[in-house]
Formats: C-alpha cells, sequence, structure tokens
C-alpha cells in the first residue's frame, strides 16, 4: 500500500518514497527479495557496473570501525553486457518499478559505452555516474576531484543517454560545492552524495594494513553529520534535486537528510547489518513525520536552509 | 536466511580461549551442516559470522574461539540473553553432491572428516547427518596444543573412528592432520585454517568440499566483501560457499 504522504518525484519520476539502497550494498536486489518484497522501495540503486567484467581487489576488502566499516571491494561486476543479459531479467521478476544503474568507469569512453547501452534498458529510471569510488586506481575518484573533469564526463555521458543523469560525488575533497556546480552546468540531472570517505586501518599484530587493497572507503553511521553538512552546502548552490548518502539508518536519518536539502536519500552500510533496514526505515517514516508535524515529505526538503 | 532473535541458553569455556554457547529459539532457516550464523552484538557495526557446530529442533550450538573485540564480547553473554541473529547463511557441505562424486569402488569406505582448530565444529554436525544416512566416518582433529583440544568425548560418542594430532605433540599424535590421515577412504570434507586447507588439499587423493573463510561485510551475499576466484567462477564465501568443492578451488 502506498503513503501518498511519502511520494517524491526524482528527475521527472514520480517515486513512492524517498528510501533507496545505495550501490553496492544492494547487489542486484535478489538476496534481499528472498526475505522481503522489494517494491516497498522508492527505487534502489544496482552494484556498480563497468564495461567489462571486474574481480575487484585481493581480500581482505573489509574492516570494523566505529559505527561503520572500511570497504575495498573494487567494483566488483559482471560487466554491462551481463548485467543486461542476466542480471536485470532476473531482477525485472523481483522488482517492478524503474531502477537506479550505477555506472563506472577508468576513462571517458568507457563511461560513455557503458552508459549508452544501459540507458536503453527499460528497467532503468535513471543512471547514476560514479566518479566517486576511492577503491580503484586510475579512473573512479579522479574524476571526481577534479570540476573540469567531472563535467567532461557529465558531457560525454549526457550527450549519448535519454534518462535522467545522476552524478554520484565524492566527499574527499576539498570543495564539493565546486564540483557540484561544474556537473549541474554540463547538464547533470542530479547530483547524490556522498559516497565513501577514505580511510584505513592498521592490524597492530600484524604491523600491517588491515584491507589487501592498504586504503578503503569508510561509510556507516559515523560518516552522516559529513554527508548531512554536504548535502546542506550542495543543495543550495545547484538547482538540480540532490540524493543524500551517508550513514543514514533511521527514519529520522532520512527526515533529518530531506531537511538539509535531499530531495531522496540512499541508505548504505545500514543494509548490511540489518537486511530489513530499509523496510523498516519506510514503515517507520509516518510515525516520525507524525511526531515533527509533517504532513507530506516533498514539503521538508531544505526546510533547514537559512 | 532469516533474521531471529536467539535466547542464550549456555556460553562457556570448552578450551584456551574456545567457548561454547547454545542458543535457542527459530533455527529452521538452518538446513545443512557447515552453514553459519551472523550475530549482531551491542557496540559493534558489522555481526560476527560463526560456524554452526550442531543444530536441533530448538536449539543451535557454535563454538568460537576469543580473539577479537567482538568474540571476546561474546564471552560475557548470560544465559537468558537476547541476540539478533541471521541464521541458516552459506551453502554448507552438500551431501546429494558428495554421493555423487564418491568412486563407484569406494562406496563402503568411511567419509573423511578433517577439522582444525576453529574449523572442528562444522565436523560434528556434518558427521551426525552423515552417521545417520548410513555412511561410515573417519574423524581427524588438528590442534596446536593441548590446552586447544575440544569436543573429542563427543566426536568419540558418534565414532570410535576419531584420531586427533596437535602440532607440538602434547596430545593426540604429534603432527599436522595431513600427518595421520588414514589409508582409505571414499570422499573428504574440511574445515579450518587456510594453511591447513592447502594441505589437505595436496594430500588428499578423493573427491572433497571444503569450507573457507574470509572477512565479511553482510554475511548474506549483498556486498561482494568476501569474494574469491574459483574455476567455475568470482563466487562469494558467505554465499555460493563457504563451502566448495575441491576441483574449483584455486589458491
Amino acid at each position: 500500500m502506498v503513503d501518498n504522504r511519502l511520494k517524491v518525484n526524482l528527475c521527472g519520476i514520480d517515486i513512492d518514497n524517498p528510501v533507496i539502497p545505495a550501490s553496492g550494498t544492494f547487489g542486484f536486489g535478489y538476496e534481499f527479495a528472498e526475505i522481503y518484497d522489494i517494491n516497498c522501495l522508492g527505487t534502489f540503486s544496482f552494484k556498480g557496473t563497468t564495461k567489462d567484467p571486474r574481480f575487484g581487489n585481493p581480500t581482505p576488502r573489509i574492516a570494523e570501525c566505529s559505527s561503520g566499516l572500511l570497504n575495498a571491494v573494487g567494483l566488483q561486476n559482471p560487466g554491462v553486457e551481463k548485467v543486461i543479459s542476466e542480471e536485470l531479467p532476473k531482477l525485472r521478476e523481483c522488482f517492478h518499478k524503474p531502477v537506479v544503474a550505477n555506472i563506472s568507469g577508468f576513462a571517458v569512453d568507457e563511461y560513455v559505452y557503458t552508459c549508452q547501452k544501459i540507458d536503453k534498458e527499460d528497467q532503468v529510471g535513471w543512471l547514476e555516474v560514479n566518479i566517486s569510488c576511492p577503491n580503484v586506481h586510475g579512473g573512479g575518484m579522479s574524476f571526481g576531484t577534479d570540476p573540469e573533469a567531472a563535467a567532461s564526463v557529465v558531457r560525454a555521458v549526457k550527450a549519448v543517454t535519454t534518462k535522467p543523469v545522476i552524478i554520484k560525488l565524492t566527499p574527499n575533497v576539498t570543495d564539493i560545492v565546486a564540483i557540484a556546480k561544474a556537473c549541474e552546468e554540463a547538464g547533470a540531472d542530479a547530483i547524490s552524495l556522498i559516497n565513501t570517505m577514505l580511510g584505513m586501518r592498521i592490524d597492530l599484530a600484524k604491523k600491517a594494513p588491515l584491507i589487501a587493497n592498504t586504503t578503503g572507503g569508510f561509510s556507516g553511521p559515523a560518516v552522516f553529520p559529513v554527508a548531512v553538512r554536504m548535502v546542506y552546502q550542495v543543495s543550495q548552490a545547484v538547482n538540480i534535486p540532490v540524493i543524500g548518502i551517508g550513514g543514514v539508518s533511521t527514519a529520522e536519518d532520512v527526515i533529518e537528510m530531506m531537511m538539509a536539502g535531499a530531495t531522496a536519500v540512499e541508505v548504505g552500510a545500514a543494509n548490511l547489518v540489518n537486511p530489513f533496514a530499509c523496510k523498516e526505515i519506510i514503515d517507520n517514516l509516518p510515525a516520525v513525520m507524525d511526531k515533527y508535524g509533517i504532513e507530506k515529505l516533498s514539503d521538508i526538503v531544505g526546510i533547514a536552509h537559512k | 536466511m532469516k533474521q531471529t532473535i536467539l535466547t542464550v541458553k549456555e556460553n562457556k569455556c570448552i578450551a584456551k580461549d574456545v567457548y561454547l554457547m547454545v542458543l535457542a529459539g527459530d533455527v529452521s532457516a538452518i538446513t545443512a551442516a557447515g552453514q553459519f550464523v551472523n550475530i549482531k552484538l551491542d557496540g559493534l557495526f558489522l555481526r560476527r559470522p560463526i560456524s554452526v557446530c550442531d543444530v536441533d529442533d530448538e536449539t543451535v550450538t557454535i563454538i568460537y574461539k576469543a580473539v577479537g573485540k567482538g568474540t571476546k564480547q561474546m564471552t560475557s553473554l548470560q544465559p537468558g540473553a537476547e541476540l539478533d541473529v541471521l541464521t541458516g547463511l552459506g551453502n554448507g557441505y552438500d551431501l546429494d553432491l558428495m554421493e555423487s562424486e564418491i568412486a563407484a569402488d569406494k562406496k563402503d569406505e568411511p567419509v573423511l572428516l578433517i577439522g582444525g582448530g576453529v574449523g572442528v565444529p562444522p565436523m560434528y554436525n556434518l558427521a551426525k547427518r552423515l552417521l545417520a544416512s548410513g555412511k561410515k566416518v573417519s574423524v581427524v582433529l588438528g590442534f596446536n596444543s593441548k590446552a586447544d583440544v575440544f569436543f573429542e568425548d563427543e566426536f568419540r560418542a558418534l565414532t570410535e573412528d576419531v584420531t586427533i594430532a596437535t602440532a607440538d605433540g602434547s596430545y593426540g599424535a604429534k603432527g599436522f592432520v595431513t600427518d595421520v590421515l588414514p589409508e582409505s577412504y571414499s570422499y573428504f570434507c574440511t574445515c579450518g585454517p587456510t594453511p591447513m586447507l592447502k594441505a589437505v588439499f595436496a594430500t588428499t587423493s578423493t573427491p572433497g568440499q571444503m569450507s573457507f573463510e574470509e572477512r565479511m561485510g553482510c554475511g548474506f551475499g549483498a556486498c561482494m566483501g568476501c569474494s574469491c576466484k574459483t574455476i567455475t567462477g568470482y563466487k562469494r564465501i558467505c554465499k555460493e560457499g563457504p563451502v566448495m568443492r575441491k576441483e574449483e578451488i584455486l589458491w
């Protein structure tokens, strides 16, 4: 049953609620579809897809931290051809709404190739172009740390696609507002932020990094205040929708992120600890809205802006 | 997979730094030996994956070694404590596959079960299931030292064919599990530290199934944190594993 109070519009597409599992924490949805009907989600952002198949980084890829985790998976995925021929048909059986296609690359022409292919798929509602993966060498985050490099990806992808293009930004920059504005000027339809924060842990017994890749991306509730701050800053500087990501674990977090300026909210690390996290957040939203006198979620986007 | 609340019934030290915990509740999602559970602990972000030692209609028994923050915290849990647990994770040992891989002229030979350290527990429920299905089992357990040995009596209550080896020779045979493997067996199943698995891989002469460990994020296939390469493609240790066929393993 859809609660009209939760509906939001993301780049011209109505979604039943603003709760979106973040890429890399929800696979292609099947593991979660085994335990609940994932059609309760607004949409979800599927596993980051690249032109060619990738195994990713050696293990260990994961390390526990206070209120979060480090990961250095390194964009493991079967490549865009197999995503289209194998994953999307399977996904169609358990998810009946438009999905967010999360795309990564190592060169502009790779982003172009992959986005052009995935854009043609009916199931895809939006493209989320990841220019912010901290766990791969070359490409990934290097596009997201320079305004002109970011804009070059946006322009190239926009030229070959028809669906709304969301650009996913890294927090590992001195001025995220400048990057966001460059993306908007280059034609981005929305901005999502933040990807993980670059971090590392050291194994005291082995006197060596815990993660085989040395560094990893830090996510979880610990990064939530950083994400809220960046969503607040970016959403005031651009005129396109912002999707808030970073440590969201509760309905209250969703509302806080939206008050900071997010039109929709992605939930990442919480899915890994509580596979029902997104469903519980959606179920809890109406009661939390009542508590704070919120009639419709769409009313509160950016309401905290001064 | 099922998310459920289980109640601690028992939590006791059974060897050096090794604890046995019995948890009661809905354990119906656990359907094979070699599966694991993933336990949420207060104050820690990621769950802690622990292999299943034994299961019945109402309880699951796990054996864990207190080595890190999470497992040390588990040692202080008292009977009555409630834990948020994901149950029925991983594939477990495939007994149908085993049947199909056992050579025709070896059908009467025992299935060899090789456990090392905290890799011993999954062998217990596996031994029970095999014996219940009419198979003979031969159990080889390896530990570092006498103080580390656990579950010898429990295994001996199932079968006479139990061999213990300790690396320092302080109990049972001196040496590694691969030093005391029997001459003849139909198939093998193993779980233990990677160096032991490598040695077992190199020493065994029949097909078999081997259980692997890796640091995990979610434990149910969502994060790709524990992937490995196999001859048949990339596998997630938590989902397509932790048990792999010997034939598909790439070192």
